[in-house]
């Protein structure tokens, strides 16, 4: 017999859930240095990674944010729809995909156009959409595009193109190459007016869109570790039946072997495109 | 349409079919058979057509099927071939030459596949570099130079994806190319002649004319790339030539081309000079059509052309963003 009686019941263990501190939606961790971050840092930080400058991809919209004066833009364009021309079905209903992707980003396709200050210069910026069909160039973002090239040449302003696409959309079939073909007839015209066109390449920018526009600006100038090519590294895989090189098809090995202008850190992006801007416009 | 694997479903209806037949006992199975049956032939009607785009996607890769030099040797005379783009080698994989088109002085380019597997391990199964394109880029400006229209004949799987490829900047080189081709002031006349593999296609194809073969196909990805991405495996190769629309007839009805072009009764491989000599009547045609254009509506109808290509809605987007 024990000398001592318990008289009080023993503590409750604390319940599962409660043992766990709910850190969910305000951390994320940085895939290059696994170091965890607080979001809003993260998000005043631009979406660079405060420890290691790991670019997270952002939005569009985010993208436009940062880019004009106070954030303030006006939109064109956004009321362009792709119909589904070919009726393309595969595992599921191309249709479906598409109402799905407007559904999560509130957007007709996978390019926004805007029009703004850019340090108190008119410039016209289209922001591609990485988080709809992969960023895809279907009609859409082909006719969204080109009418973004032919306003510049109707109004005389320095385009910017932000990149982030997997490349020409397959559920649009041919009519997806064709807009290549469509943007750069637009891009010809551009350049012979000597009309400047800074093209921004973000992470990814691969297949048809990397082969058009991606590659025509006066300045090609790409984020920090962007995959950037024309094949897929998975496609090449296959076909060499080789292992990849660390770090091929990142912005650093394109810029080494001579297909960038420049790297530049996202939150000097701005202070780029303005002194670029007044090396091309100001006389 | 339906999605699940047409030929299991012919079997199953098959099956039921002989059930019902075997104890006819009212009129009510007789009718039920009927139905069957019709549901039946649609679906055969359907697995038929999977089947003859597939072949005529096999058709635009048959190994006898005539290359760019047969098309060169029979349609045009004095070919002088120019090789290397200046900058870093000579891609075989795509032919540049000038040669006489019925008296007159052109330029053609043209992807060239091999014969035997010596020569297709030579010519790179008619996968081109950026060399390839460059060289092209560089023929087609001395073109413009002297005025001298421009002849492309397309037959490429696509632009080869390796890591040299990459590295001299392919996806560089074919971007250009679009871009001014849509500006040389010279008349070109496209050819699709085989297979149209993309943006290695696109590279030597921005012209005035688009015109295709009947056995040819011209696509934004290979009915095999597609199956490989969107149904994750090899399987669904016909059902992918079938989506994506490839076939002349298909582009033709989307305006995406501007004639398709006849082949001999069992197709170009069956009889080459036949062939050469349907085409060689049709390039005569649009030829002497682009001469008598000035060539600043010239330049414009090409615009307008590639302008016009898509379509699209107008509809408000469904959530405001900000």
């Amino acid at each position: 017999m024990a000398w001592f009686k318990k008289e009080k019941q023993p503590i409750a263990p604390t319940p599962e859930e409660a043992r766990v501190v709910r850190t969910e939606g305000l951390f994320t961790k940085c895939p290059q240095c696994s170091r965890a971050l607080w979001k809003k840092d993260l998000e005043d930080n631009l979406g660079v990674c405060t420890k290691c400058s790991y670019h997270f991809r952002i939005s569009a919209r985010r993208r436009l944010e940062l880019l004009f004066d106070e954030g303030r833009y006006t939109e064109y364009g956004s009321d362009l729809f792709s119909p589904d021309p070919l009726g393309f079905h595969d595992k599921r209903a191309y249709a479906d995909r598409l109402q799905e992707a407007r559904r999560t980003t509130g957007l007709n396709d996978a390019v926004i156009n805007a029009a703004g200050q850019l340090s108190g210069r008119k410039v016209l910026v289209c922001a591609m959409e990485s988080n709809f069909i992969s960023g895809s160039m279907g009609c859409v973002v082909g006719e969204m595009i080109t009418l973004a090239v032919e306003k510049a040449v109707e109004d005389q302003t320095p385009l910017v193109i932000i990149s982030a696409s997997g490349g020409a959309r397959m559920h649009e079939g041919t009519f997806s190459l064709m807009q290549m073909a469509k943007i750069c007839s637009a891009l010809a015209r551009l350049d012979r007016l000597r009309i400047p066109y800074v093209s921004i390449l973000t992470d990814p920018t691969t297949g048809g869109v990397t082969a058009s526009f991606a590659m025509l600006g006066d300045l090609n100038i790409a984020e920090p570790g962007a995959l950037i090519g024309f094949a897929g590294p998975r496609v090449i895989e296959q076909t060499i039946r080789q292992k990849l090189p660390k770090g091929f098809q990142r912005s650093e090995f394109l810029m080494e072997r001579g297909m960038l202008d420049a790297i530049v850190d996202r939150r000097q992006i701005k202070d780029f495109l303005t002194r670029s801007l007044c090396f091309f416009c100001d006389r | 349409m339906n999605n699940s694997d047409p030929k299991a479903q012919i079997e199953l209806l098959q099956k039921r079919i002989r059930e019902l037949e075997s104890n006819i006992d009212s009129d009510s199975s007789e009718e039920k058979i009927k139905q069957l049956r019709q549901e039946m032939g649609l679906l055969q009607a359907e697995r038929d057509k999977l089947d003859s785009i597939w072949k005529k996607t096999q058709l635009a890769r048959h190994e006898k099927r005539p290359y760019t030099l047969d098309y060169i040797h029979r349609i045009f005379s004095d070919f002088q071939e120019i090789h290397g783009d200046r900058r870093f080698a000579d891609d075989p994989a795509i032919i540049c030459g000038m040669a006489h088109f019925e008296g007159r002085q052109v330029m053609v380019i043209g992807h060239q596949k091999g014969r035997d597997l010596k020569e297709r391990q030579y010519r790179n199964f008619g996968c081109a570099n950026p060399e390839g394109y460059r060289k092209a880029l560089r023929v087609m400006k001395m073109a413009e130079k002297y005025q001298r229209p421009l002849i492309t004949l397309v037959d490429t799987p696509g632009a080869y994806p390796s890591i040299g490829a990459e590295e001299r900047g392919q996806a560089e080189a074919i971007a250009l190319n679009i871009r001014e081709m849509a500006a040389l002031t010279i008349p070109i006349l496209v050819v699709v002649i085989g297979e149209g593999g993309s943006g290695g296609a696109l590279g030597i194809a921005v012209g005035d004319r688009i015109l295709m073969l009947e056995n040819s196909f011209y696509s934004v990805i290979s009915p095999e790339g597609c199956s490989a991405i969107l149904w994750k495996d090899q399987e669904h190769m016909r059902e992918a030539a079938q989506a994506l629309k490839i076939t002349a007839e298909d582009l033709l009805s989307f305006g995406l081309i501007d004639e398709v072009v006849p082949e001999p009764e069992n197709g170009a491989h069956a009889d080459h000079d036949a062939a050469a000599e349907i085409l060689k009547n049709h390039l005569r045609r649009h030829l002497e059509d682009l001469l008598a254009i000035d060539v600043e509506t010239r330049l414009n109808e090409r615009y307008r052309k590639f302008r016009s290509m898509g379509v699209i809605e107008s509809r408000a987007p469904v959530a405001a963003g900000r």
